[in-house]
Order: structure tokens, then sequence, then C-alpha cells
């Protein structure tokens, strides 16, 4: 069963990256971009981290999504077709994508991956919360903190680049 | 100290050179001439004050010589314990007589120019440089080192540039100019090495050290020898250069002539009366050592100084133009003073040729300046220099044409005026010391009567001419000047002069040598009936004369084609045999070695400026290629 | 762990998906498109965080929290992209790519 499911996300995932970068119409381009998020959260699900799948839905799906579909529609891009693209750009951009999944495909074959068969730690959003706020070794409150304020001032430089100069 | 006050004689000039240079735009005009003659008038008081000081209350010595005073130093540059560059005002009785002779000179100048610039467009900028001008005569007579000489020594010739340029919108003018400077500097070239050469043998530049009998100088007449001359000898004919070059001395004679483009009264300070006898005052300074250390060098001055002197006479002779009959005449009488120091001994009754000199540069400043104020005086009035259209301007000048005959019979050596008793020291030195020297100058003293009353009689005697308007005789500020002078022309002789100033100091008195002085009178009153009888009349006799001299008349008339003969050597020799392959060299090799490096880089540039396209996914794919290559042989070439 | 499927199986396609991703970017020449591109490339490296973590190391959380701020700096950086974005718009009337040139030299 997992394994119809992980193969139909995979098919979901490959199938909708490969409209949203080939795509005409930008909207739908967003929205596919949408469907392959939302099958990497089912991903994570079936990994059984369930709040990382409900952060990638909300940050990802409802946030990124949403803030591309707003720029489309500040820039006026709604409605007109995207440009044709010259065949040896196509030509270039398949050969490289081609030759990077050939190489790395090859030697991921060749290589094997030990599992572990190790007992999983608690994933739980009460491990999760605490191992964030913790400052012990399994700690990451460094890097939250960092983070929050990256965040910070990422807000206050999107407003200053955005906003209308004064003539 | 006692004589410090002698650094202000120097030092106004200078303070008057910077408000009339600065603030003479924005000054009232007629202020900035009456602040000039104001300076120097204070500048005249100082320096006779200080001759009175130097030559009657402490001057002299215990031994009854006068000594070197130094009045005020100030070290300046310093690169050994012996060798320095100061500043200072070293007082001696050649410096202490210079300094009146050309606060005086330059005061009567300033005076002149009242009158003669006025209206003048560049009337402030006209006294800032004779302010200049005269601050920098000053530095370099009371230099106390051979480099505080050479500083002001270049100032002179800068004021001088500046001032024949005066009407600069005249392309004679600045062309004049242009050749004064550059054959001057082309003659201070020799002096520059000369100074090296001196200072490197000695040690010092100190003229006081320099000039000491026991100093080091004298210990170098031993040294090396170069084309038969001593080392020593070589420096001081060098220096010798620069000071034929300032002087007009032949070959350097060439911008003398062509410096009357610039207005009368600075021909009348700097190239007759003071600029001009630096020279004779640069040899005379170093005297003790071109007399005792190097003999065969005074020997080139003096052939130099009397074969100047003749060929200027001659020259003068031939000439229309009434400033360059004045100029070569300038030229002749300092070939005068040049030879008179080259036959000079050192020490009293043996360097009567010294003192000789130095009373002629002194009687010289006079009635040299007067004549060229004088001939100012009539420029001025008529508005033109050509002999050839003056005429009986005695009726209309009378002051004029008083002072200037005074001024003539001073320089033909007609007693009692100031010229007879200087030139006939001259005569007796020369006479003393190589005979070939006296007959030269006897002639040339014949020459120089004649060529001086040619002029007086051209000018205000003959047949009248037509003038534009009535000739007018000039207004007090410049007949002053003139009157002034003229008494000094007529009176200075009688100054014991070798009381005063010898070639070591100690005085002594001297005698009239009427058998040389006879034939010297003689000559000169045949000189001036000679030129009576051509000019004092319309006759063809100069036409005559000019007949039977036949082409040696052209010559002199185009004065033996020194101009073109430089010209051509200066073209047709350096220019295009030696510049122009060296600036081909230049041009082709250097120049497009260079190019080449250039081009090259620029080529290179265009070729890769391509890949510079600011296409951000030809970045990315050269990237992803990059990526994908490293891969490539890190995984699959290398670690295999 | 996912029960019958190894982690070749994950890693194959989030290698795809990096390439498709890949692709977008050296093609598109909307700056929105482009951004889209990022999303994806962005996308394939944490799912293969995760699947590391998971199958790998299960008993350490790194590659988890490490997909975790990841997603948080994707979010700062499509709000700056966007900005920058509607920026250029307004001074350019245009978000194409290739006339964004001005920076070459």
């Amino acid at each position: 069963m997992e394994t119809i499911i992980f193969y139909i996300l995979s098919l979901v995932i490959l199938v909708f990256s490969v409209l949203t970068v080939t795509t005409k119409k930008i909207l739908r381009a967003a929205v596919y971009l949408l469907f392959v998020l939302g099958a990497t959260a089912g991903i994570y699900f079936m990994f059984n981290y369930n709040f990382l799948a409900a952060v990638q839905l909300t940050v990802y799906a409802g946030g990124i999504v949403v803030l591309i579909i707003f720029s489309i529609l500040l820039t006026h891009q709604i409605n007109t077709d995207l440009d044709k693209i010259n065949i040896k750009k196509i030509a270039l951009g398949i050969i490289s994508s081609g030759l990077g999944i050939f190489l790395v495909l090859s030697t991921l074959n060749n290589h094997h991956f030990e599992a572990s068969n190790k007992q999983a730690t608690d994933s739980t959003i009460h491990g999760i919360g605490r191992a964030l706020l913790s400052y012990s070794d399994n700690g990451y409150i460094l890097p939250f903190e960092v983070i929050s304020v990256l965040l910070l001032a990422t807000m206050i430089g999107a407003i200053i680049i955005a906003k209308k100069v004064e003539e | 100290m006692e004589f410090s006050y002698t650094i202000y004689i120097a030092l106004i000039p200078f303070a008057v050179f910077v408000i009339n240079g600065l603030f003479g735009s924005k000054i009232k005009e007629s202020f900035t001439g009456y602040l000039g003659v104001a300076g120097m008038v204070v500048a005249t008081y100082l320096s006779y004050f200080t001759a009175y000081h130097y030559f009657f209350k402490v001057g002299k010595a215990v031994d009854g010589a006068y000594q070197k005073v130094i009045g005020f130093n100030m070290e300046w540059l310093r690169f050994t314990e012996s060798l320095h560059i100061d500043i200072g005002v070293l007082l001696d009785p050649i410096s202490v007589m210079m300094l009146v002779v050309i606060t005086t000179i330059s005061l009567m100048v300033h005076i002149y120019s009242l009158g003669y610039m006025k209206g003048d467009k560049g009337y402030s900028r006209f006294f800032a440089f004779l302010s200049l001008f005269t601050f920098s005569m000053l530095g370099l007579v009371v230099a106390t080192n051979i480099f505080q000489m050479y500083m002001f020594w270049e100032l002179v010739g800068l004021s001088s540039y500046l001032l024949i340029a005066h009407y600069y919108q005249k392309p004679s003018a600045v062309a004049a100019s242009k050749k004064a400077f550059i054959v001057t500097r082309f003659a201070d070239l020799g002096f520059l090495i000369g100074i090296l050469i001196l200072s490197y043998l000695t040690g010092t530049f100190d003229f006081n050290i320099l000039c000491n009998p026991e100093g080091p100088a004298f210990m170098q007449s031993s040294s090396a020898v170069f084309l038969g001359l001593s080392t020593m000898g070589w420096a001081l004919i060098l220096i010798f250069m620069g000071g034929a070059g300032k002087s007009a001395m032949f070959p350097f004679h060439i911008w003398l002539p062509d410096a009357m483009e610039g207005p009368t009264p600075v021909s009348a300070l700097i190239h007759a009366a003071t600029m001009v006898v630096a020279g004779v005052f640069l040899i005379a300074r170093l005297f003790p050592i071109f007399a005792i250390v190097a003999p065969n060098a005074l020997e080139v001055v003096a052939v130099i100084g009397g074969f100047s002197s003749i060929f200027a006479a001659v020259i003068a002779c031939t000439q229309t133009d009434i400033k360059r009959i004045l100029a070569f005449s300038t030229m002749s009488q300092i070939g005068y003073m040049m030879l008179a120091l080259g036959v000079s001994g050192y020490g009293a009754e043996a360097g009567l040729g010294f003192m000789a000199s130095m009373f002629h540069l002194f009687t010289h400043a006079m009635f040299k300046a007067l004549l060229f104020l004088g001939a100012g005086a009539i420029i001025h009035a008529i508005h033109t220099n050509n002999l050839s259209e003056m005429g009986n301007l005695r009726k209309y000048m009378p002051i004029t044409h008083i002072t200037f005959l005074i001024a003539c019979l001073a320089i033909s050596g007609i007693p009692p005026f100031a010229g007879f008793f200087s030139k006939d020291e001259i005569l007796v030195a020369a006479y003393n010391h190589n005979q070939i020297y006296f007959w030269v100058e006897w002639i040339v003293a014949g020459l120089t009567a004649f060529y001086m009353f040619r002029l007086y009689f051209g000018i205000f005697w003959g047949k009248e001419k037509k003038y534009e308007h009535t000739p007018h005789e000039a207004p007090f500020s410049m007949t002053f000047p003139l009157i002034f002078l003229a008494i000094a022309s007529a009176i200075v002789g009688f100054i014991p002069f070798s009381n005063f100033v010898t070639s070591d100091g100690l005085p002594f008195d001297i005698q009239m040598h009427w058998e040389i002085a006879l034939p010297s009178i003689g000559i000169a009153i045949f000189g001036i009936i000679v030129a009576f009888v051509f000019y004092k009349k319309e006759s063809d006799l100069p036409n005559r004369a000019v007949a039977s001299f036949g082409s040696f008349y052209k010559y002199a008339l185009n004065k033996f084609y020194f101009d073109e003969l430089y010209l051509f050597v200066a073209k047709k020799v350096i220019f295009k045999r030696f510049s122009s392959p060296i600036a081909w060299f230049d041009r082709h090799i250097i120049d497009a070695t260079m190019d080449g490096v250039a081009t090259i880089t620029n080529y290179i540039a265009l070729k890769i400026k391509g890949l510079q396209s600011g296409q951000l996914q030809q970045y990315a794919s050269v990237f992803v290629s990059g990526v994908l290559l490293l891969i490539v042989i890190f995984i699959y070439l290398i670690s295999v | 762990m996912i029960e019958g499927i190894s982690i070749h199986h994950i890693l194959t396609v989030t290698t795809i998906m990096f390439f498709i991703g890949a692709y977008g970017f050296l093609t598109r020449k909307n700056l929105i498109t482009m951004l889209m591109s990022i999303e994806l490339v962005l996308n394939a490296v944490n799912i293969n965080f995760v699947a590391f973590n998971k199958y790998l190391y299960p008993e350490n959380m790194q590659g988890h929290f490490f997909s975790m701020f990841i997603i948080g700096i994707a979010a700062a950086e499509a709000a700056v992209a966007i900005a920058i974005i509607i920026n250029i718009y307004r001074n350019i009337h245009s978000i194409d790519v290739e006339d964004i040139e001005q920076m070459k030299y």
C-alpha cells in the first residue's frame, strides 16, 4: 500500500515539475508548483514527520505560492503567454540536465547506502519543540534565534526594496 | 648685527613686487607706480647709507684693506658639514658699489617709467616686474655664495624675459623674449656645470672661503689636467660661459639686440646698466681664483671681451635702429670691462684692470642708462626707432639734447666726463698687459666716438623730417632722471675709485697716464670729426664710405650673419641630423612598442568581453556545466 | 522508513526533480518562473535531507531540522526576491531576465 502511494506521489512530483517549467501560462505554473509542494508534503507524511509536513504545507504551499501569485498579479503577467524560448537554449538545458541526471543516478546506483536499524527518535511536536528551544548538545536554539533575526531583516529589507521611491 | 638692515634693501622691492603683482588689478593703477617709486626711494636711501657706513666708517680692517662683511646669513640647505647653501648678504667693495648702481638706476628708471608708461595697458604689471627685477639683481650682487648667486641669476633672467615680452601681443617681442631666455639659459648650463665642478673640487659654495687665498680653491691648482687646462680652469671657463651669456659676449651676443623689443626703460635698466653687467660682476666676484689659480681662463676672458668690443663696435656703426645701436654699444663697452678684468692681475697696483673694470661698470651704468632714457624720450616724442626718420630735433627737445650730448661725450671718453677716466684706466691696464689689446681697444674707442656722434648728429642735427605731430619735450617725470643722470655722468669720474674698489681690498692711488690718455682722446676727437663731417649736414659722404667698404659693410649691417648661422646650426644640423632621427626612434620604436602592448590588451579585452554579457542564464549554464565537468573529473577520471 | 521503498528510489525521484528545476532555471525567461524553478530545486534538496535522516541516521533529527530551517530561509528568500522583481518591474517595465543586464559593467 505504501509503495503504491509513494509511486503515485513520485509521479505527481515529476509530472507537475515538468509542467511547472514548461507551461506557457504563468499562473498555471504556479498552480502546478503548488501540486508539487503538496506531494512533497505527502512524502514527509509518509516518513512520519508530521510537523515538517505541516510546515511544508503552511509555509510553502500556503505562503510562498501565494506570494508568487501576488507578484504575478502585481507585474501584470496574468494573461500574457510566456515568450517562446529559442531552441538552442532548450537544447542546452536538456543536454546539461540530462547529463546531470545521468551522472548523479549512475553514481548513486554504484553506491551502497548502509541502512540503519536504530530506533527512531521522538518526532512528535512535543519533542521537536523541546529540541528547538534546548541549548544542550542536540538543541537548536542558536539557529532558531538566528533565523528569527533573518526573517525580521528580510521583512524590513523586502519593504525597503519594494516600496515606492519618492520622486 | 651691524649691517643687518641691508637685507631690507632687497626685501623692499620684493614686497612691492608682491603687492603690485597680487593686487595690481585691484588697486588704483597710478598707485602701483608711486608705490614702486616709494619702495625704490627707501631702498636707494638704505644703499647709500650702507655705502657711507661701509666705506667711511667700518669697512676698513686694521691693515687698511676693505674686508668682507656678512650682513645677514641664514642656512638654507645643508649637504655636508662644509657644503651648504645659505641665503645672506655679503658686503664688500664691489657689492656695495653694485648696490648703489642698481638702486640709483632703478630709482631713475622707476621715476622715468611713471611718464613713459603712462596709459599703457600693462602699467601695474610693468611696475611689478620692474620691482621683481630689482629684487633679483640686488639679491644677486649681495649673494654670499655661488649658489645663491645662481638662483638670483636665473631670477634676473626670468624678469628680463617677462619685461622684454611686455608687449606680448607683438610676435616680435615674444620671439625676442624667448630668444633672450633660451640663449642665456643655454649659457647658464655651462655656469651650473662650472658651479658643480667648483664645489666638487673645493667642497664649498661660500665666496668667503672660495676667494680666500689660503682656502681650498688654491690648493687645487695642481689637480687633473684636461685638454691642456686644469680642471679648475675648465670650471672657471664654464662659469665664464654663464657670465658671457648674461653679458651678451660673443658668441652669445645674439639675444641683446633683439631684447630691445621691450619698453625702453627696461632696456635702460636691464639691458644696459645692470643685468648685462652681471657677467662682469661674476668674474669680479671670483676674481682671486681666476687671477691666481687659472690665469689661462682669465686670458680667455680677455680675448672674448676684446673681440666682442670691436665686433660690436663695427656692427654699431652700420645699424639704423637707435636702440640697436645702443645695444651694440653696450655689448662693446661690456667687452671693455671683460677685457680689463682679463688683463688684470691680483694685488693693488697689478689689480689696476680690476679696479678699471669696476670703475667703467659704474660710469657706464650712468651714461648708458642716460642714453637709453634719452632715446626713450625721443621715441616717446616721435614714435619711431629709425634713425633715418629723425633729424633736427634739438630745437624741440632741448633738455634731451643737452643730456644726450653729455652722455655721448662721456661714452666717447672726452675729459672731464666720466667715461674718460674709467676708459683711460682700462687702456692703461691693457697697455701694461699686452700691446695688442691696447691697440684693439684704441680703435674701438675711435669707433665708439664715431657711432655715438653719428647717432647724435643724426637725431638732433641734419635735415628736419616730417613728423606726425610736432615733437615736444618729455614731461618732468622723464626729464628729471635725464638731468640727474647727466650730472652723474659728468662728475662721477672724479671719484677716486681706486681708494674704494680694488682687487684685494687695499686702496691705492692712481696717476694720470697722459701718454696713453692723449692718443685715446685724439682718436675719439677724430671719430667725432668724421661723424660731424658725415652727418652734420646731408651729404653723400657716408654713401661713398659705404661703397668703399663694399661687402664688409653688408656683413656688418647684417651683424655678420650670426643669427642666420645659429639658425642654420640649430635647424639644419641639430634638428635635422640629430633630433629628428631621435624623434623618429621615439615615435616608431619606443612608442610603437608601448602602443603594441596596449593594442594587444585591447584586442584580447574585446574578444573576452562577450563572457561578461550580463545574462544571468548564461552565467548559470556555465556554472552548471562547470559543476558537471568537476563531477566527471573527480569521480570518474581521478578516483578510479 | 517507508515499507518497500529503498533510499535509491527516493534519491532518484529527487535527482530528477532537481534537474528539472535546473532546466527551468536555465531556460525560462520570466523571473517569476525562474524563482519557481529555484523552489523546485530547494524542495528536491529538502526531501534528500529528510530521506538521509530517516534511512541512515534515524536516531538523530539533524536532517529534519535542516529541512525546517531551509523552509524558513526559502520563505525569506522568496520575499526578498519578489521585492526585487517588483522593483525591477517598476523601473524597466519588464521582468524578462534578458533585459536585466545593466550590472555587467
